[in-house]
């Protein structure tokens, strides 16, 4: 009966995903009918095809990518609540944005993402090489020196960013947005394809990481080499999203924990559905973020930064009632 | 020893606040010493509030990494304003330097601080990580929501909405400077009653309670003084998150003393130090190049990262 229920609700998740699809490619200021499909004008098909489509595809490639994010990092840090948003990973990218704006102003997009890698890789080995140091990791202790890692980002972040004069572009064109997705700017999102095809290969590798350096050193893994492969793939998702939309909260943090939530830790298991629920959630907030002063736009960082943050104190509550 | 320790702090800040006012003042005195003279009043009403605040709320918190701001208070503040910009409609850059604003925004703090009260602090042993975990995300989304309502309120003109909206230390709201002046006197008059029982609660909640504190009432009313507090600096040169931390705790170390008397005003004689000296380098050194709430952010936020590994040591 389980195994109905099981896939009873991946169809209802897969159909769900379709309508969002759909849903996101009509919304907009241009009406599209899909009615009059054959006789549409040249206008309403280059909307879609320049427009519509490039910002369904980023969204959801922003959405599985981001959320597998999330998952790879708890499983190597042991942490639930561990994730770009809680461990500095999206204020690195940013101000790796920054400085390269700084030292090459006008430089194209895939230096800005250089940078943005580089400064998340770092991020990244600084932020697990400061747990490694950490003998007691309790759930909630680790987000909290995250956070305030970030947080130091943040500052040194504003610091340049208030002397070069471009606090403007920091505050406003970094807040995750995907209106300005257009054919021609947005392909780079496609860089966390190939990740998330290679996580789907370390799934196994990765599960046993969530066991302890310990135990996966003795069944045989390389830890340190995946442990680092797996902060790559994280820094390259994060950066390239950063670069095509911009600051994104709380998503990679709330969809693997929604999903283990209902289906536990195998890895093999959650991956497809953290991915699926991921594209659906960043789907569904950037309907709302275009429908809510239509024909205006909020952008998707603060609608996303609403509904996740409250969701992440949701389940703050909830796994602290049992811990 | 102790008071020895104060008088030589309040000396030191004379000082700075001397070196601030008189050197470096260019070929117009006239016009840099009024200019300057506003700013000092403004920091040493915010060196105070925050000083107050911050050793309060650590103690009804029994522990030193919380402080009012990174609770997310400052941020409640700043939703507010918002709120009330938002529902007075387009007229809104002079409504927000009114005292109306102000008023409205600090009794809406209190409702705020009511709330706090009656879901965080009525019940047994609360835990400090979680508290701080849970401030640190409301504080975002609170500013996230900030950002929402500023976006709704006029999406074309949502970049200069933000910048008009809110002070900075470069941008001290001087309209509110008399207004906060007298809350901030009222304030600390009524909260230096509180003191004594303050000073047996640092023994501990049970202690405390054992020795006669009226231990429900204690915290409810410096928390309704703590909002009033956060609601006064936040006015006058929006948030400084880390400000709090850095200034009570460098007053622990250096006035060990379990007196709240003497805690907060070497608190407060610290932030004068801290922002006026900070103040100093920041127009000097660094030529505005940089504002102090961004030096404190980044000086504060390693110092917590510090205290955070300390604190889980012990």
């Amino acid at each position: 009966m389980s195994l109905n229920k099981d896939i009873l609700r991946t169809f209802l998740f897969v159909l769900l995903f379709a309508v969002l699809v759909v849903a996101s490619l009509t919304i907009g200021v241009k009406q599209i009918s899909w009615l009059s499909f054959k006789n549409w004008e040249n206008s309403e098909v280059s909307v879609i095809l320049i427009s519509r489509i490039p910002r369904t595809i980023a969204l959801i490639l922003a959405g599985v990518g981001l959320s597998i994010s999330g998952l790879i990092m708890q499983q190597i840090s042991l942490n639930k609540f561990v994730s770009p948003t809680t461990a500095g990973t999206l204020d690195a990218a940013k101000l790796g944005v920054l400085i390269s704006m700084i030292l090459l102003p006008g430089a194209a997009s895939s230096y800005q993402m250089g940078f943005a890698f580089l400064f998340t890789i770092i991020a990244s080995i600084i932020f697990m090489q400061m747990l490694q140091r950490i003998q007691h990791r309790s759930l909630i202790y680790i987000p909290l020196l995250g956070i305030m890692f970030g947080n130091v980002l943040a500052a040194i972040g504003t610091f340049f960013a208030y002397k070069y004069d471009i606090v403007q572009n920091m505050e406003t064109w970094m807040i995750g947005d995907f209106s300005k997705i257009l054919k021609g700017n947005y392909e780079l999102i496609y860089i966390s394809l190939p990740i998330v095809v290679l996580t789907y290969l370390y799934a196994n590798k990765l599960t046993t990481l969530g066991l302890g350096k310990d135990m996966a050193k003795s069944l045989g893994i390389n830890y340190n080499l995946i442990v680092l492969v797996g902060l790559l793939c994280v820094s390259l998702t994060v950066s390239s999203v950063m670069i095509t939309a911009g600051f994104i909260p709380f998503l990679g943090l709330i969809v693997p924990n929604i999903v283990s939530l209902f289906y536990g830790d195998n890895l093999k298991r959650s991956l497809p559905r953290t991915a699926l629920l991921g594209a659906i959630l960043l789907l569904f907030c950037d309907i709302i973020s275009r429908l809510i002063i239509y024909p205006y736009e909020v952008p998707i960082g603060l609608t996303i930064g609403i509904i996740g943050g409250i969701t992440f104190l949701v389940f703050i509550r909830k796994r602290m009632r049992y811990a | 020893m102790l008071k020895k320790r104060i008088i030589f702090l309040a000396l030191l800040a004379i000082a700075v606040i001397l070196v601030y006012m008189f050197t470096l003042m260019g070929t117009r005195p006239d016009y840099v010493l009024p200019r300057r003279a506003i700013k000092v009043a403004a920091m040493v009403l915010i060196a105070c509030s925050v000083g107050y605040s911050s050793v309060v709320f650590q103690t009804i918190t029994n522990n030193r990494i919380l402080t009012p701001s990174i609770m997310g208070f400052e941020s409640v503040y700043i939703l507010f304003q918002s709120f009330i910009v938002f529902l007075y409609g387009d007229a809104s850059f002079q409504v927000i330097h009114s005292h109306n604003n102000f008023i409205l925004s600090v009794v809406l703090m209190l409702g705020f601080a009511l709330i706090l009260y009656f879901t965080m602090f009525r019940k047994e042993n609360i835990n400090v990580y979680f508290l701080l975990l849970v401030g640190l995300i409301l504080g975002s989304i609170f500013g996230s929501m900030t950002s929402f309502m500023q976006m709704i309120i006029d999406p074309n003109e949502f970049s200069v909405i933000q910048k008009s909206l809110f002070a900075s230390f470069n941008n001290v709201n001087t309209e509110l400077l008399g207004i906060s002046a007298i809350t901030l006197v009222i304030s600390l008059i009524v909260g230096s009653r509180l003191l004594h029982n303050l000073d047996v609660l640092a023994l501990g909640k049970e202690h405390a309670i054992n020795l006669g504190v009226n231990y429900q009432r204690l915290v409810r009313i410096s928390l309704l003084l703590i909002a009033v507090q956060v609601s006064i600096s936040t006015a006058l040169v929006g948030p400084i998150t880390f400000l709090g931390i850095l200034i009570a705790n460098l007053s622990y170390e250096f006035i060990p003393s379990y007196k709240h008397k003497y805690t907060i005003l070497g608190a407060s004689l610290m932030g004068v130090l801290l922002i006026i000296g900070g103040q100093f380098i920041v127009e000097h050194l660094f030529n505005m190049g940089t504002t102090i709430s961004i030096l404190i952010n980044f000086v504060g936020g390693l110092y917590f990262i510090i205290l955070l590994l300390k604190s889980r040591k012990i």
